[in-house]
């Protein structure tokens, strides 16, 4: 994984991709399912979250779905239960995902590498547990029937347009977040825990604060993308804290580019797009996931936005 | 005064409207239907409810010499509300899909429900069990087609009791189906002075019982109560023969038992289950006819409950929309309740103002191997159930619309 | 009589129960005790190729009518077969790579596995009848123990202690042992390192699959049997010690009684205490109870 530290030349490729990113989805909806379109939107901010944990950080987390999934259900409680409006439902949802990812970052942050991605497993496996049990979210049924309710009390959501802006919205935001943090200080930091933990160490750096603060972030960011969700599909289930969901976003990651910025949109646009059309044909679509993986993994490491960048020498 | 143009044209247009034979958007009538066609409900279901669909709507356009336009897709919603949902809101929003039916699984059928109440369509659900289609969860736009819990408690768990089987203990599947089971036979045990033991809850799906079967044996009930439907039934009871819970005098309640399950079993394992089902293959000349042709279509295997209950609903669903001259969802649900239902399979029937459609149900009884005659010569008619006994009466749920 | 509160004879059965369970656990994670502890490969397809091992029992009984004896012979040779050509074919080329790489490559494989039997063969399990000299039941007094469970268990030790002598206690096993350690040196002494490498992958993997011979006529055979049961075991071998053979047999038995008695005394827990576990192993001893940090 080789990366370039950026500059404000590269940073001008980033910001005209950034705008192409932009008018891509405010276009879209006209001619693409908007449905559909937000779904990406969801899942390529989870990605994001999660890119910024591996391919920034450095740390393969293999329960990233407890965040996702635990901000669905904390939304889609806080819309239906407490009816409360949606971007206070959002809200919330984040910050009871980023308090879990603080949580499950003290616990798994003390080990390293293959350890540290086995306690993600092993804490986010008992937290998909404790939801299949607990009546609050519904067990198999999920919670259901969640209202999309009105945008500061105002915008009523269940207008579909109204939606859409406000999933762009929130994407967004979390994207800008996740650019902002990885150009800052702190993301030059936790690059250099990345490549060389030792070496950071000897300069003074404390690096397991900083993996905690990528981990929290991580989570919240994720926590945006399911509070979010929840309200576009008006459901929140336990396949969304399920393990497989876990290694999905992996897969986003890693088919899009590990370490860039937009190549988990990318990845998640491609793997929720084959999803949709392949669904007909049931289960083709694990096989055809399993499929990706491999060839990502024996031979197009960099995933689509990675290899772009090697070829016009830039970062994206 | 400004010449009325507007006025005129709405008019004019209205008009026109008026003399459309029909109004069916697009001018074809989709039907899509949804189930689990891999899983364990996929011989209950699956592929076979395709079949009485396509059978339903080949019937109809002969015998009723209907202009309509009609296509049929399906989808496999693998038990899951998430996925479920998704295909039925694709469906409605971009495939221009006007009415889904079959849709096993409680909980996907509850999310189905929402979906087709918010764009305005229908939904015809022959595959859940759950009774809270008719009650807390009713909808304008859902008719209960075939069966429910309720409907299940009164009939096998009744008649369980009455036979001597008063203390219970319940291995239930962990979701709305398995507890609204649960929660409707416990109710009718009670009532008949029986007791319950002891509950243990199984997820969906489960292929070893052997803890579950253990702890039933110890509460040393009478009765076992399996307030689950499918591979899952049919799992626990093939185990609780390994585990000699049978030889050591407890007996079984299947609370939701299919044909297809019995089959599945052998009569070996399955003699002596008493079973509540509103058809049987095998009770008269009409639906023995219609069974023998669908099993033809169907690789031989003969008709659940539920692929019956699509040919039936998706006929009076057509019939519903020549009369209504429209498949708009909440203005044809309305027509389904106004017309009686009459077919080959279910004879005369009605719909509720709740969505509750109401028809006989029969208590039935497996036979021993040695009173089998014939290839899928399974059941022994013990009652019938009268169509105004066999349903929960509407007083009695909580459906809000119809509460005044 | 009861023992804290419990009635014994549910204790008794319960206990026995989660042996079984044990078995398999104990049965799987060696195998990926094996392939991790001498070949530092996380073998996420684990799973897919126990699923295999089962199917490869299924059909040669549907399509060759082949019992259940042979199909304990034939199917981890098949399945194994198979393991040796992915790893040839795939899992050389990562090895100078990051771990990662492997377990996602392997996570792949599964998914390609999972997802063209469950085509096939829809995801709820086909039957496979218990063989002929194992039917009926036992009776305990606590308990009926079929007959076919009780073999699982002894022939699941006998296949567990076999396993773990040869690789701790002879020769073949230490230059296996070395190989890990210092490949080159032991290549200078003569001994084929990648194809021992190859061989042992497949050894792990026919491990697999001969669990799931002997799982089929518990559990059904479902193309999804792995999916459900691999996370488990990978809880098992990170409890037990990633490298450490006896560790994964004792931790797999141990934590299948642990289950067991979870399921008596708290069973809304019952799946959750095998994680809680792996969590306080974690931080307590990540190397797990007996591995050794590498």
């Amino acid at each position: 994984m080789n990366h370039a530290v950026s500059d404000s030349q590269d940073m001008r490729h980033q910001w005209l991709v950034f705008g192409l990113m932009f008018a891509f989805f405010a276009v879209a909806p006209y001619f693409i399912y908007p449905v559909f379109l937000m779904k990406v939107m969801c899942f390529a901010l989870f990605a994001c979250a999660f890119n910024l944990l591996l391919g920034f950080g450095g740390l393969l987390s293999f329960g990233h779905a407890m965040f996702f999934g635990t901000a669905g259900y904390a939304a889609a409680h806080a819309a239906k239960v407490w009816g409360l409006t949606p971007e206070l439902s959002v809200l919330f949802s984040t910050l009871c995902a980023t308090l879990l990812a603080w949580v499950v970052g003290l616990l798994a942050i003390r080990r390293q590498g293959i350890y540290f991605a086995m306690i993600t497993l092993a804490l986010s496996q008992m937290v998909y547990f404790v939801y299949l049990q607990t009546p609050f979210t519904g067990g198999e049924d999920g919670i259901q029937g969640v209202p999309q309710g009105h945008l500061f009390g105002l915008i009523d959501l269940s207008n579909s347009s109204a939606m859409y802006a406000f999933v762009l919205g929130v994407f967004l935001i979390g994207f800008a977040l996740v650019w902002r943090i990885v150009h800052s200080p702190f993301g030059q930091v936790l690059k250099a825990i990345r490549e060389n933990e030792q070496r950071a160490l000897s300069l003074g750096y404390d690096t397991d604060r900083f993996k905690l603060i990528a981990f929290v972030l991580s989570g919240l960011v994720a926590g945006m993308a399911g509070g979010t969700k929840a309200l576009v599909f008006r459901l929140a289930s336990l396949t969304d804290v399920h393990w497989s969901m876990s290694g999905e976003v992996v897969l986003m990651t890693l088919v899009g580019g590990l370490g860039t910025l937009f190549g988990p949109v990318v990845g998640a646009a491609v793997i929720v797009t084959m999803q949709n059309y392949l669904a007909q044909l049931g289960s083709w679509v694990t096989v055809v996931q399993g499929l990706i993986f491999v060839v990502c993994v024996m031979l197009f490491r960099k995933g689509v936005i990675g290899e772009i960048a090697s070829l016009i020498r830039k970062p994206l | 005064m400004k010449f009325p143009v507007k006025t005129l044209l709405a008019a004019l247009l209205g008009a026109i409207g008026l003399h459309a034979s029909a109004q069916i958007s697009d001018g074809i009538v989709k039907i899509g239907v949804l189930n689990d066609m891999s899983g364990l409900y996929s011989e209950i279901t699956g592929p076979g409810s395709v079949v009485a669909a396509k059978m339903a709507v080949e019937d109809y356009l002969k015998s009723s010499k209907s202009s309509l336009k009609i296509e049929i897709v399906s989808a496999d919603h693998q038990n899951k509300p998430d996925i479920g949902s998704n295909i039925a809101r694709q469906w409605y929003d971009t495939d221009k899909v006007d009415m889904i039916v079959d849709v096993p699984t409680s909980s996907v059928a509850l999310a189905i429900s929402q979906v087709s109440r918010e764009k305005g369509k229908i939904h015809v659900n022959t595959g859940a069990a759950t009774a809270d289609l008719t009650s807390k969860a009713c909808s304008p736009n859902t008719i209960h087609w075939l069966y429910d819990t309720w409907m299940l408690a009164n009939g096998t768990g009744k008649a369980v009791v009455q036979h001597g089987g008063t203390s219970w203990f319940f291995l239930t599947s962990d979701y709305a189906f398995g507890l609204a089971l649960e929660r409707d036979t416990e109710a009718v045990v009670l009532k008949n002075g029986g007791k319950v033991l002891g509950k243990v809850r199984h997820p969906l799906a489960t292929q070893d019982f052997s803890s579950f079967l253990l702890q039933a044996q110890a509460s040393k009930a009478k009765v076992i109560g399996l307030a689950n439907a499918g591979g899952d039934t049919t799992n626990a009871i093939k185990q609780a023969y390994e585990f000699g819970i049978v030889k050591g005098g407890q007996t079984l309640a299947g609370l939701l038992v299919f044909l297809p399950d019995v089959h599945s079993l052998g009569l070996e394992k399955a003699q002596g289950l008493y079973l509540t089902e509103t058809f049987y293959w095998d009770l008269n000349d009409q639906t023995r006819t219609w069974s023998k042709r669908f099993a033809a279509l169907n690789s031989g295997k003969y008709p659940s409950m539920d692929q019956a209950g699509v040919y039936s609903g998706v006929l009076h669903y057509l019939k519903a929309i020549d009369a209504a001259k429209t498949d708009d969802g909440t203005k044809v649900a309305q027509k389904m309740k106004d017309l009686p239902t009459d077919d080959i399979l279910f004879g005369k029937g009605s719909v509720r103002k709740d969505g509750r459609k109401l028809h006989p149900a029969y208590l039935f009884e497996v036979k021993k191997p040695s009173e089998s005659k014939y290839p899928y010569d399974y059941y022994k008619l013990l009652a019938t159930i009268p169509a105004d006994q066999a349903f929960r009466p509407m007083s009695e749920g909580e459906c809000p619309f119809v509460k005044n | 009589m009861e023992i804290f509160g419990i009635p014994s004879q549910a204790l008794f059965g319960q206990l026995l129960i989660g042996l079984i369970n044990g078995s398999f656990y104990a049965l799987l994670s060696l195998g990926l005790a094996v392939i991790f502890g001498l070949l530092n490969i996380i073998n996420f397809s684990h799973g897919a190729q126990y699923m295999m091992g089962a199917f490869v029992a299924y059909l040669s009984l549907q399509w060759f009518g082949l019992n259940y004896w042979l199909a304990l012979v034939i199917s981890p040779v098949v399945v194994g077969a198979i393991g040796m050509v992915i790893e040839r074919s795939m899992l050389v080329r990562l090895y100078k790579l990051d771990h990662l790489y492997g377990l996602l490559l392997t996570f792949g494989l599964a998914l390609i596995i999972q997802g063209l039997f469950r085509n096939a063969y829809g995801a709820s399990g086909m039957p496979y009848a218990v063989p002929d000299v194992f039917m009926g039941a036992i009776d305990l007094g606590f308990m009926f123990l079929p007959k076919y469970r009780a073999w699982v268990i002894v022939s699941s030790m006998f296949v567990c202690l076999t396993t773990w002598f040869v690789i701790e206690r002879t020769k073949l096993g230490a230059y296996l042992r070395a190989a890990t350690e210092n490949p080159s040196m032991v290549q200078a002494f003569g001994i084929n390192v990648p194809r021992m490498i190859t061989l042992t992958y497949g050894f792990g993997v026919g491990l697999a699959a001969l669990a799931g011979v002997m799982a089929a006529p518990i559990y059904q055979v479902s193309p999804m049997m792995g999916a459900d049961i691999i996370i488990v075991v990978f809880a098992v071998v990170v409890i037990g010690g990633m490298g450490s053979i006896m560790g994964s047999i004792l931790s797999g038995f141990g934590l299948g009684l642990i289950e067991g008695l979870t399921k008596v005394v708290y069973p809304e827990a019952s799946n959750t205490v095998i994680f809680v576990i792996m969590a306080i192993v974690l931080l307590i001893k990540p190397a797990g109870l007996f591995g050794t940090e590498k």
